[in-house]
This record gives C-alpha cells, sequence and structure tokens, in this order.
C-alpha cells in the first residue's frame, strides 16, 4: 500500500471512529483528530524527504498505488505523486494538522465538528494525490461539503446563513461546471479511461479536434476558475472566509481552493494545449482583476478578515499569470505560488480566528496597540504580512518572483501592473493593517487580551511560518522536483519545444540526471535536453 | 403455461390474502406482529427470487408475460422497497385509527401489481397491473379517513388518476388499431414503418401520458406534492418508491421493447420533457416549507433527472436509470422513515419541526442528513454516482443532438437549486436556535435497523458501484435501442 493511501486515510479512519466516541469525551475527540491529522502530516513529510529516492513509473509518479474500482466505467482508485503535488500534499497535511491544533475555540457539537473536519482534510488530501479523473473530483466534493456545513453551523457574523448559501450555491455552480467539462473530457478522448496518466498519453498521440478544446476547455478554466476565485468570480471568497470558523478558512483558503489551479496545470493545460493557447491571454487579462482590482479592494477594508480574504483572492492573480504564459518557469512560480500562499493563507487565517476569539471584533479601527499585550502572536502576524507584501526570505518571494520572471517574455504590459498589484498594492494593505491592529495606543477594552499560552498554542503558527521561511530561503527544495514534471507535462503536450532555453530563471535548472531520469527510454532527446538546459 | 414463472407473484399475493384473514383472528389491539410476519414473508420471497431463476428470457401466458433479467431486477427492487416500506407502516400505524391489517395488505397488491408490472410484455397486463397499483394507491391515500388532508388528497388522486388511465385506455385502443396487435415484439415489428403514422403517434403519446402520471414528469405532475403531503408518511414513501419505479420500468418497455423506432424519432420530445420535469420539480421546491410536500417537488425534479437516461437512448442510459433508481430506494425511505418517526413527537409537518433534531436523536438527524445530502448528488454517497452515471450517458450522445448539452446543462442548474433548499433541511437539523421542545426522541428496533439498513445502502452505492452497476447493465442488456 502506498504512502499516499495512508496519509489520505488515517484522516478518514479518524472521521469513523469519532463518529463511535461518546460526545462528552472532549479530550479523546481531539487527541484522536489531532493524532490522525499528525500521523498525516508526518508521513507526508517523510514522503517529501524520500521523494527523490523512490522508485518513479514511466509516467514519471512516485509512490503509486492502483487498485481497479469500476472497471466497465473505465475508474480505479490511483493515487501517486509527481513534482508538482508532492508538495501540495505535504502543504495540505501540515495545514491540516495546524487546523485541528487551532480548533480548541470550537467549544460547541465537537463531535460533529472534528468528524466534518477529518473528512474535509481527507477530501483534500485525496484530491490533491488522485490520479484519475473521477476520485478527482470525488474527493474534491468530498472536501468541500464539510466547510458548506461547518460555515452553516460553526461560522461566526451576523451574515453567516447568506454567506453559507452563497459560497454553496456559488462553489456547486463551479464544480459541476468543472464535472461537465471533465466527463466531456473524458467522452471526447474515447480512451475509455478515467486514469489521468493514461488520458495524458492518449492525448498526447491523439491530440483532441481544435473545436472540442475550444468548447471543454473555458468549461474547465471557468469551472476551475470559479473554485479559485478567479475574478470576476472572486466574491463569495471574502464573505465566506469572514464567515468561517477559522480551522475551515485556513483548509479551503490554504489547501483546498488550489485545487482548481491544481486542476488547470495537471488536466487542463497538458490535456488542452490549443485551447490553452487560446485562451491564455484572457486568463492573463482576468488575472490583472485578482492582482490590481482585489488588492485595491483589499485596501478600503475595515475588517481585517475582509482584508485577508481579499487578499487571498488577490494572490491567486500570481498563480493564474504564471498559468497563463504556459512555459517551463511561468507554471513552476505557479505552484511555488500555490504550496507558499497555502502555509500563508493557514497562518492568516489561524492568526485573526485568535484574535477574533479573544476580543469578538476584527474592525480594524477598534483593534489597536495589540502587540504589547500579544507579543507571540503580534510578531507572527507581522512575519505573516511581510510574507504577504512578498519579502524575501519567505516562499511567497520566490514564487512570485518566478510567475513575473516567467511572464515576462509572454505578456509583458500584464507583468507591469502585476509588479504593481504584487508590490506596492500589497504592502500597502498589509503595512497598513499591521499599523491599526499592532501599532498605536492600546485600547482598554483589550487590557486583558492572553498571549498564546504554552508550546501547543503557539505550534501551529510556528509550524507554518517556519514551512514560509524553510521554502523561502530554499526554493530549490521545490523547485528542484516541480521543474522536471513541469517540463515533462509541457513536453508531452508540444507546449514547449524539447530544448527549452528558458533565459530568465531565477532558479538553478535541474541537474543532468534528473532530468535524463525522466525519460529513460529516449535517452538522445533528453540527453539533448540536459545540455540545452545547462548551458550557461 | 409456465406457472413456475410467476411463483413470486403467487406468493405475494397469497401473502396479501394470508395477511388479511390472519387480520380477522388478532386482537383489536396489537396488530403490529401481522406487520412483521408479512415483512418477514416479503424476505422470505426475496431469497426465493435469488434461487430459481435463470438468467435467459422465459414468456408465460402466450408472450403476454416476461421474465427476463430486466424483470427480475424490478422485482428484487419492489420486494426490498415494499419490505422497508412496510417496516415504516408498522411505526406509523398507531397514527391510523383501524384497518392495519387491511393496510399492510393493500400495500402487498400494490406490491403484486408492481411485480407484474416489471414483467408485462402485452399491453392489456401493462393496464392490468397499472391498475392494480393504482386502484391499491386510491385507498392507502386516503386511509386516514378523518383527516380531512388526507382525504383531500384521496380524491385529486383518484380524478387525476382515473383521467390517466382514460388516456392509457384511449392510446392503448389506437396503438391496437394502427398496429394490430397488443404484444410488444409485434408491435415492435409493425409500428417500425408506421413512425409517420399520426394515429400511432397519438396512441402512443397518450400511454406515455399514463406513464408519465405514474412517474409524476411534466406536463401530468400536478398531483405529486398535493398528495405526498396529504397521504399518511407510509403511503408518500410507497408513492415515491414503488410507484414511480413501476412507471419507469414500464417506460422502458413501452419505449424500448414496443416502440423503438418512435422513440429514436421522439428523442427531441423526450429532452425536453425531462428538462421541464427538472426545472419544474426544483422551481417549485426552492419556497417549500413542508417537508413532505418538499419531497414531493423534488421527486418531480429527480423524475427529471431519471428521464434523463431514458432519453439518452442508450444502454449507457437505461443502466444509469436502473442505477439512480437503486440509490433513489434507500435514500426516499431514509427519509421518510425520519419523517415517520418525527412527526409523531412534533406539530405540523414544516421544515423548522425539525430544528435541533441532532440534539433530540442523532441517528434521526444522521439519516436526515444522509438522505438530503444523497438527493442533493453529493459525493460520497449514491445521488452523487446516480447523477455521475446520468450525466455522463447524456452527455456521451451530445456529438450527435446538441440538445443534450443543453439537458446536461439544465440538470447542472437543477443540481444547484436542489442543493439550496437540501442544505435548509440540513441546517435545520443542526441549529437549535429556536427549538421548543429538545426531549429526546425514542426509536424502535426495527426502525433503527431500518435507518441504518439505508444508510449502509445510500453510502455503499455511493462508493463502491461496481457490483451495482454491472447487475443494472446485465438488466438492461435485452433492451432495444
Amino acid at each position: 500500500m502506498s504512502i499516499l493511501t495512508h496519509i489520505l486515510g488515517w484522516p478518514l479512519i479518524a472521521a469513523i471512529a469519532l463518529a463511535f466516541i461518546p460526545r462528552g469525551n472532549r479530550p479523546l475527540i481531539r487527541a484522536v483528530a489531532l493524532l490522525a491529522t499528525a500521523a498525516s502530516a508526518v508521513l507526508a513529510g517523510i514522503m517529501f524527504v524520500k521523494f527523490g529516492a523512490a522508485a518513479m513509473n514511466e509516467d514519471g509518479y512516485r509512490f503509486v498505488q492502483q487498485a481497479a474500482w469500476a472497471p466497465s466505467l473505465g475508474i480505479s482508485y490511483h493515487v501517486g505523486v509527481d513534482g508538482i503535488n508532492v508538495a501540495l500534499v505535504l502543504m495540505g497535511a501540515i495545514v491540516a494538522f495546524a487546523a485541528a491544533c487551532v480548533s480548541w475555540e470550537i467549544k460547541e457539537r465537537e463531535k460533529e465538528f472534528y468528524i466534518l473536519l477529518m473528512v474535509m482534510t481527507g477530501g483534500i488530501l485525496g484530491a490533491f494525490a488522485s490520479l484519475d479523473l473521477f476520485f478527482f473530483y470525488f474527493f474534491h466534493e468530498l472536501a468541500l461539503v464539510p466547510t458548506f456545513l461547518m460555515i452553516a453551523l460553526w461560522g461566526r457574523g451576523e451574515q453567516r446563513t447568506y454567506a453559507t448559501f452563497q459560497i454553496t450555491l456559488y462553489l456547486s455552480i463551479g464544480a459541476l461546471i468543472a464535472l461537465i467539462g471533465l466527463v466531456a473530457l473524458y467522452l471526447q478522448a474515447g480512451a475509455g479511461t478515467f486514469d489521468i496518466p493514461a488520458l495524458t498519453r492518449h492525448l498526447a498521440e491523439n491530440r483532441l479536434s481544435e473545436g472540442s478544446q475550444a468548447f471543454i476547455f473555458p468549461m474547465l478554466l471557468f469551472g476551475f476558475g470559479i473554485l479559485v476565485s478567479l475574478w470576476p468570480f472572486h466574491s463569495w471568497a471574502p464573505l465566506g472566509y469572514g464567515s468561517a470558523p477559522s480551522a475551515t478558512a485556513m483548509l479551503h483558503a490554504g489547501v483546498l481552493k488550489k485545487f482548481g489551479l491544481y486542476g488547470l496545470i495537471r488536466v487542463a493545460v497538458p490535456m488542452m494545449p490549443d485551447g490553452a493557447r487560446d485562451w491564455a491571454w484572457v486568463i492573463a487579462a482576468l488575472c490583472l482583476g485578482n492582482l490590481v482590482y482585489c488588492g485595491w479592494v483589499a485596501m478600503r477594508q475595515k475588517d481585517f478578515n475582509w482584508l485577508i480574504g481579499y487578499s487571498s483572492v488577490a494572490h491567486m492573480g500570481f498563480a493564474f499569470l504564471g498559468i497563463a504564459t504556459l512555459g517551463l518557469v511561468g507554471i513552476t512560480g505557479a505552484v511555488l505560488v500555490m504550496v507558499a500562499h497555502g502555509f500563508l493563507a493557514a497562518v492568516a487565517f489561524g492568526l485573526n480566528g485568535y484574535v477574533y476569539h479573544h476580543t469578538g471584533t476584527l474592525q480594524l479601527d477598534q483593534l489597536g496597540g495589540l502587540w504589547r499585550k500579544l507579543p507571540f502572536i503580534g510578531t507572527a502576524m507581522l512575519m505573516a504580512a511581510f510574507a504577504g507584501c512578498g519579502l524575501p526570505g519567505f516562499a511567497n518571494f520566490a514564487g512570485e518572483m518566478t510567475v513575473l520572471f516567467g511572464a515576462w517574455n509572454t505578456f509583458k504590459t500584464i507583468t507591469v501592473f502585476a509588479c504593481w498589484g504584487a508590490l506596492i498594492i500589497g504592502a500597502v494593505y498589509m503595512l497598513r493593517a499591521v499599523r491599526s491592529i499592532l501599532h498605536g495606543p492600546l485600547s482598554e477594552k483589550w487590557k486583558d487580551l492572553p498571549d498564546a499560552p504554552g508550546y501547543w498554542r503557539k505550534l501551529p503558527y510556528a509550524l507554518l511560518l517556519g514551512c514560509l521561511i524553510l521554502f523561502g530561503c530554499f526554493p530549490r527544495l521545490l523547485t528542484d522536483k516541480i521543474t522536471p514534471s513541469v517540463a515533462a507535462a509541457l513536453q508531452a503536450a508540444s507546449l514547449i519545444p524539447a530544448e527549452p532555453v528558458p533565459q530568465n530563471a531565477p532558479m538553478r535548472i535541474p541537474q543532468r540526471e534528473r532530468v535524463t531520469n525522466l525519460h529513460p527510454g529516449n535517452s538522445a532527446g533528453s540527453d539533448r535536453l540536459a545540455s540545452a538546459i545547462n548551458k550557461p | 403455461m409456465n406457472l413456475q414463472l410467476i411463483t413470486l407473484e403467487l406468493l405475494v399475493g397469497a401473502l396479501g390474502l394470508l395477511v388479511l384473514l390472519a387480520d380477522l383472528f388478532l386482537p383489536a389491539r396489537n396488530k403490529a406482529p401481522l406487520g412483521y410476519a408479512a415483512a418477514a414473508g416479503l424476505l422470505v420471497v426475496l431469497a426465493w427470487s435469488f434461487a430459481g431463476f435463470g438468467a435467459g428470457a422465459d414468456y408465460a401466458f402466450g408472450g403476454m408475460y416476461v421474465l427476463d433479467p430486466l424483470a427480475l431486477f424490478f422485482k428484487r427492487f419492489f420486494l426490498v422497497a415494499a419490505f422497508l416500506v412496510l417496516l415504516i407502516s408498522i411505526e406509523f400505524s398507531d397514527r391510523l385509527s383501524a384497518g392495519h391489517g387491511e393496510y399492510y395488505s393493500i400495500t402487498l397488491f400494490a406490491l403484486l401489481g408492481m411485480l407484474f408490472a416489471a414483467s408485462a410484455n402485452h399491453f392489456a397486463l401493462l393496464f392490468v397491473s397499472l391498475e392494480l397499483i393504482t386502484v391499491s394507491f386510491y385507498v392507502l391515500v386516503g386511509f386516514q379517513r378523518t383527516r380531512l388532508l388526507s382525504l383531500e388528497a384521496g380524491v385529486k388522486y383518484l380524478i387525476i388518476g382515473a383521467l390517466s388511465t382514460g388516456f392509457t385506455v384511449f392510446g392503448i385502443a389506437l396503438v391496437f388499431g394502427t398496429t394490430g396487435s397488443m404484444e410488444f415484439p409485434a408491435v415492435m415489428k409493425a409500428a417500425g414503418s408506421l413512425v409517420e403514422n399520426r394515429m400511432l403517434q397519438i396512441g402512443t403519446l397518450f400511454v406515455l401520458v399514463g406513464l408519465g402520471f405514474k412517474i409524476a414528469a411534466v406536463p401530468v405532475q400536478i398531483w405529486a406534492p398535493d398528495v405526498y403531503q396529504g397521504a399518511p408518511t407510509p403511503t408518500t414513501a410507497w408513492l415515491a418508491i414503488g410507484s414511480k419505479a413501476a412507471g419507469f420500468v414500464l417506460l422502458l418497455r413501452v419505449l424500448f421493447s414496443a416502440m423503438p423506432d418512435l422513440t429514436v424519432h421522439w428523442a427531441n420530445l423526450l429532452i425536453w420533457i425531462s428538462a421541464a420535469t427538472i426545472l419544474y420539480g426544483n422551481l417549485c421546491a426552492i419556497p417549500q416549507r413542508n417537508i413532505k410536500r418538499l419531497l414531493g417537488y423534488s421527486s418531480i425534479a429527480h423524475a427529471g433527472y431519471l428521464l434523463m437516461g431514458i432519453s439518452a437512448l442508450s444502454a449507457e442510459g437505461q443502466s444509469a436509470v436502473l442505477y439512480y433508481l437503486s440509490g433513489y430506494l434507500f435514500t426516499v425511505l431514509a427519509a421518510f422513515a425520519v419523517i415517520c418517526v418525527v412527526l409523531r413527537h412534533v406539530d405540523g409537518d414544516d421544515v423548522s419541526a425539525f430544528a435541533g433534531l441532532s440534539q433530540r436523536s442523532p441517528l434521526l438527524a444522521a439519516g436526515m442528513a444522509f438522505s438530503m445530502v444523497s438527493l442533493a448528488g453529493i459525493p460520497p454517497l449514491a445521488g452523487f454516482t446516480g447523477k455521475f452515471l446520468l450525466i455522463k450517458a447524456v452527455l456521451a450522445e451530445g456529438e450527435a443532438n446538441t440538445g443534450y448539452y443543453c439537458l446536461a446543462f439544465t440538470a447542472i442548474a437543477g443540481v444547484v437549486m436542489s442543493i439550496y433548499y437540501y442544505f435548509g433541511v440540513v441546517r435545520a437539523i443542526y441549529t437549535s436556535e429556536n427549538t421548543a421542545d429538545t426531549g429526546a426522541i425514542g426509536i424502535s428496533i426495527p426502525t433503527r435497523g431500518l435507518l441504518l439498513l439505508c444508510m449502509v445502502g445510500i453510502l455503499l452505492i455511493g462508493v463502491y458501484p461496481q457490483p451495482l452497476l454491472e447487475a443494472a447493465q446485465a438488466a438492461v442488456a435485452g433492451l432495444a435501442r
């Protein structure tokens, strides 16, 4: 059994186990949830470390497991990771553990809450680990529904009923459009299988007709786009996150939302390169809506939660821009942004959940001077804000820079505006929030605010920030894994020539032997590729 | 004549009569053993259905009656449904002032009609079985004679049912007039060259009106919400699953065994009916506050989803219909079982009556939540896999006819609307802000078992489709397309 099955299985088993624990036994309920997510996170870490040494199959996937499920439909349970999703699974597992840690603030109906949290975690990890289109979608929906229920039942704020219905309907529409697109893709491919590697291979040889690509690609683009809050389909996000309990917002904004981006990178672009080429400029244009417009809106927010919500929408613009380049550097950057933003969104929503729990408000004009009372939380918040501005040293910087470098060749004007969105607008709203929350006079009301007591309460924030710094200082940990996989996918789809010479890549291009491994059967071509890449 | 083929029908008929007889000898106070005995009898019949039948098609009564895999699939389906409905009826029986034995035996007679319907290979048998079902339901719907709503529902069902029967008979006469036969294979042979014949078209259309009434499809869906609301809860459950499935098996037989050429000719008509039914059911369900009425409208919407599979005119679509119905069986019966228990403890059958149910009884709450989430078509439950198969079947035909793409998008729109009202119910169950009464609700052991069985069924059909899918594919293998 693959380690991936353990990673996504433990939370689901915990969900079932929790159903049989008496509801009064609060410590046991929390312990089960924490243990299951911790097991997932540790296993995901082990998988990440062992990634390079693990055996790779001919499609470039490692830790693969495949089991027949519905052979007559061509559906199988198939999990595996390559460079693109290995970091996403790791990020998802760590965020899930942090989300379970911060859930101490939930005081009523805990049993149901933790069951939903575990189902959501299992679904998220399953969605990113799946190599079968059916399970890919299945696990995503499995994670999405608990999101809705958690907002409905443990949400906060007066508008939570409205928020629940808005996010439910909005995301359901997106998911269902994507479902139609995926089923249409399966039918048009005519390979009779939902298996992603098999479909990719089949479609690389038998390209879909331009006509089919022209209607399936936009369905996936907008279906997934709604799920990732692509402008102008973003309006569910700030209100939804503002009304969600912190654990839910962390998991959704941090991890689950990336499903749409991952779907574009894994399914839509490699399988329908012509459609992707036709629609690339649309993605690039819309991403400005995220980066500039939503950034602007974030500047005007009076509520910290809404500000974070809008900023998380804005950050998605980088990922879209990276994907729109359809190039090696851009898409590598997009994956980096996805991982970095996952940690960032999680720590941001976790921190504001802490503040909200103790103050009951997140209105910027009511808070102030909190750093004096909350040295740890305040420092963490400041670091998160810096990461959000794209300060070097945090993973976000690496991702955003890579995207901007990658995009320069393809979309010059848009890149200029994107730089503004990233560097100026982002800095303005983040620093403004820091000023009004952490600095200034301390209101009488907040005299007795407690800082996170003990290591347990500090752990989730420290863990997430640690990951941000780790991958910020050593982005090669990620890019060494991501780049070969992205290159293989793009080459299979003939989106990049077999000998790409990325001029502006900020990172070192993968070493010779790693690239050679990609095509063991075709060493002549890959040698040429490797020598071309490593040209000074 | 081969009496062995109709063993299941004979057994169920005998069981119905036995229940009626035994009713005379039981004390008036306690009729529950009678219900349990009937349910146990059905289990025996169900077991029998797995014992002595071959995989081929056998005919009886001069080709009037056919026992093929499709018939057998539906017979087992009806037996399982009737078994669960009887358990719900026992739970409900204390609210019937009299006639418990009659209630059980008439439920069994309706089942007898359904068993015959599954095997209909002749318009006469179609009509007789349809009438046996409908007349039994006239009685079952109006069974609570002292309750005004029940009587009103009975009258409505009677009037619209009689009207649709009239249509069916007239249609059968016209079909017989043009093709010279009532036997499906013979009709198929004759009708092949008569596709453009007006009289045959009108005749078939009239038969479809009659069947549309059973499944509550537009434009003969009007009765469903009123009758669902007014009828005693077990009757509503039996209507929602038994009567609807009987309509679908007859529809499959008529469209694909008797009139395959005309069906192909009418693909667009089927698409329109399906889309209109989906939209009508879902749009009207949105403002509903009465839970049974809401499920009435939702059952119209589900008839629309099921019609998608029929309108796809493919083996894939037909097997998807069977698959979806099987998931729907457990889903709907779980919902009505919960409603049946809860309504004893609260006044009125408003959605708000379910507020705080999660505190009063976690099992009931979980059963209702499972059912609603599955009806909304969300993984990992049965409704999702079923809808997935239906949509896949429809999209597969999209290349030939763009109407299918439009139908798929209509279905998606319907699903999104349905999420709104189903989640309204789930929300009510798990919030307890304005609950008057928070006392625990006790559940009898059989009902507990019934709920657990339904939940396991919903989950299993959702996550492990292979066995049921194979059974469904084998069942529709004999149908023309």
